[in-house]
């Protein structure tokens, strides 16, 4: 799909997370949010995958970390053809392959399962070290966020990732600057995120989260990084493209009222000349 | 590297080590992954062969079982090597979400099980490790009985497609009983398959791991009191092998289970709840009675903390006079 496009297909992935969301009644809002162009940047331009064979063995694959994410992962999914888009309605309902987090064993086009912070890192660490004993030149890129990084799992597996060279990884940092219980800053200082990463001997690049060319330009870049893991820390704003929404940590993990996402998909709507093509 | 020869008294990690690395020879997809304990759980001699397939990853034990959860995701069989005491213990949530929930074919190896980490004390001591990982769904649970059925137990749990949990002793059995020196684990290693080691009519001794020659020591002393004990070796906690204790304990109509383990969620435990609304009879479940461990010769530990042929043999004398009696009180 051609970069132009990429900004409204990011906007129509928002407006399916506002859907998901006030249907299941519960869900996180702002990081799904915040990841949109993210995740339509990996799954509509960067990525190598085939949505019709999701095991096949050369494939990027595409680790979410903080699982609780998920909807815009499923919303991006659905939209490149994994499964159909009126699934998306099941999110969070009984017998749903869209688990609250996602689970591979209920739905296999996943790559993994997720939810206790800091083990989709170690997850995609081992899918890039057994990928590069191999041979293969698939990419990983794992997805986590900047609250995830409290946990300590995830610099062990920071270390483990320079100690093996893993160029084949890059880490997509959501750095929104908000968790559960409030800013990031304040729960526990994270800064400096770039001198921790270059410490630990990877590569850094820092960038717009909302720029889709941005992101793409990072992804491709940490392709050509040699020896060393990338870690890409995106700048984002949680809850992005929905005024009340955007820099409040009180909706990291809640869903809108019926009316709250009438209003949300109002403003998504109305991007007007920001936005070239509307499917509504 | 020649193959070593695993006698009675050989270390259980020994056994395991020894497999491992035969194993490697066989099957290219297996990798060992430790925790800063590569030579204490013998995963070095796997190491020294296949240096390209070994990942060490520092004291991190964490990280390491996630790391193993994406390698088995992508095709690759790892055993992950550290303590029991840390593995599971330190990375049970790791256990849990990345290997169990996703059904990821991870080999956890947890060593210096029970009481064999005599020195080191209670805070290594791992007794509680069959607890924490026989709750969790899609996880075999396996403990062998001495360093041969270590070694045939590698080669089923790699054969096994899902998460297994393999539980290792530092040392062999801390006894081993007379007659049968070395003969109670001959047989094939069959998972989820318990074997019924000695064949009796008066009550069943089901025990695992080291307890088993214990228990096997036992059954000798009760045959001179005229007492016919069968004894069963579950090495296969999970899945239990109900057929086989069930017909057993119908057949005798009393109980003992032995387990170097706390007896709040272990093999006792999980006997009776696969007897239990099945099965009444009379039942003794030894093991730990909520207490750590502390420093001290393992077979000292084991004996203070009741797990001895003679209390073997007090246990079962106390079950078969219920058995006896009309009075008694099914537990």
């Amino acid at each position: 799909m051609k970069i132009d496009e990429l900004p409204a297909l990011a906007n129509t992935i928002r407006r399916d997370i506002i859907e998901m969301l006030v249907q299941a009644k519960s869900g996180h809002a702002a990081g799904p949010l915040g990841m949109a162009e993210v995740f339509t940047a990996l799954y509509f331009h960067v990525l190598r995958h085939d949505p019709q064979r999701p095991n096949w063995p050369d494939r990027d694959r595409l680790v979410l970390s903080n699982g609780h994410i998920c909807p815009v992962l499923y919303a991006a999914m659905a939209r490149a053809g994994y499964f159909p888009i009126s699934e998306l309605k099941t999110y969070r309902q009984l017998g749903s392959r869209l688990q609250g987090h996602p689970s591979r064993l209920d739905f296999p086009g996943l790559e993994n399962s997720s939810g206790p912070l800091g083990q989709g890192y170690s997850q995609a660490v081992g899918m890039a070290l057994a990928l590069k004993m191999e041979g293969r030149t698939a990419q990983v890129y794992c997805v986590s966020s900047d609250g995830e990084h409290d946990e300590g799992q995830v610099w062990e597996a920071a270390m483990a990732a320079a100690k093996y060279r893993l160029h084949n990884l890059a880490v997509i940092i959501d750095r929104n600057n908000i968790q559960i219980d409030g800013h990031t800053e304040d729960v526990m200082p994270l800064e400096s995120l770039r001198a921790k990463y270059e410490a630990f001997n990877w590569y850094v690049i820092e960038i717009d989260g909302h720029n889709i060319r941005e992101i793409i330009e990072a992804c491709e870049m940490a392709k050509a990084v040699f020896e060393k893991p990338v870690a890409i820390i995106a700048r984002t704003i949680p809850g992005k493209g929905v005024d009340f929404m955007q820099w409040r940590p009180e909706w990291h993990g809640k869903a809108p009222t019926p009316a709250e996402a009438q209003k949300a998909l109002r403003e998504l709507r109305s991007l007007g000349g920001r936005v070239k093509r509307d499917e509504d | 590297m020649a193959d070593r020869d695993l006698k009675p008294t050989t270390a259980l990690r020994d056994g395991f080590g020894q497999a491992l690395l035969e194993l490697g020879r066989k099957n290219p997809n297996v990798v060992v992954l430790t925790a800063d304990l590569a030579e204490s759980t013998r995963a070095h001699w796997f190491a020294e062969e296949f240096p390209e397939r070994f990942f060490e990853l520092g004291v991190a034990e964490q990280n390491m079982m996630g790391i193993a959860a994406g390698m088995a995701l992508s095709g690759k069989i790892p055993f992950v090597c550290s303590f029991a005491a840390f593995n599971p213990g330190r990375n049970w949530d790791q256990l849990r979400v990345g290997v169990c929930y996703s059904k990821a074919n991870v080999k956890v190896i947890g060593g210096h099980a029970g009481f064999s980490d005599g020195g080191d004390g209670g805070t290594h001591q791992a007794l509680e490790d069959i607890a924490i990982t026989r709750c969790l769904p899609n996880l075999a649970v396996v403990s062998p009985a001495d360093a041969r059925q270590a070694y045939q137990a590698v080669f089923a749990v790699a054969e096994h497609k899902g998460p297994v949990y393999l539980r290792v002793s530092r040392s062999g059995p801390y006894h081993l009983p007379g007659v049968r020196t070395g003969e109670f684990t001959q047989g094939k290693f069959e998972l989820g398959k318990a074997q019924v080691v000695n064949k009796g009519k008066d009550v069943t001794l089901v025990a695992t791991g080291l307890m088993v020659a214990e228990a096997l020591i036992a059954a000798d002393q009760l045959l001179k009191d005229g007492i016919d004990a069968e004894v069963i070796n579950v090495h296969t906690i999970k899945p239990l092998d109900k057929e086989t204790v069930a017909k057993s304990v119908e057949r005798t109509g009393a109980l003992v289970t032995i387990e170097e383990h706390q007896r709040a969620g272990g093999l006792g435990s999980a006997v009776l709840e696969v007897l239990a609304g099945e099965v009444s009879v009379p039942v003794e479940v030894l093991g730990v009675d909520d207490k750590f461990g502390e420093t001290g010769p393992p077979a000292e530990l084991a004996a203070k903390h009741g797990l001895t042929a003679a209390k073997i043999v007090k246990a079962s004398h106390q079950v078969i006079r219920q058995k006896n009696s009309k009075t008694f009180v099914f537990c």
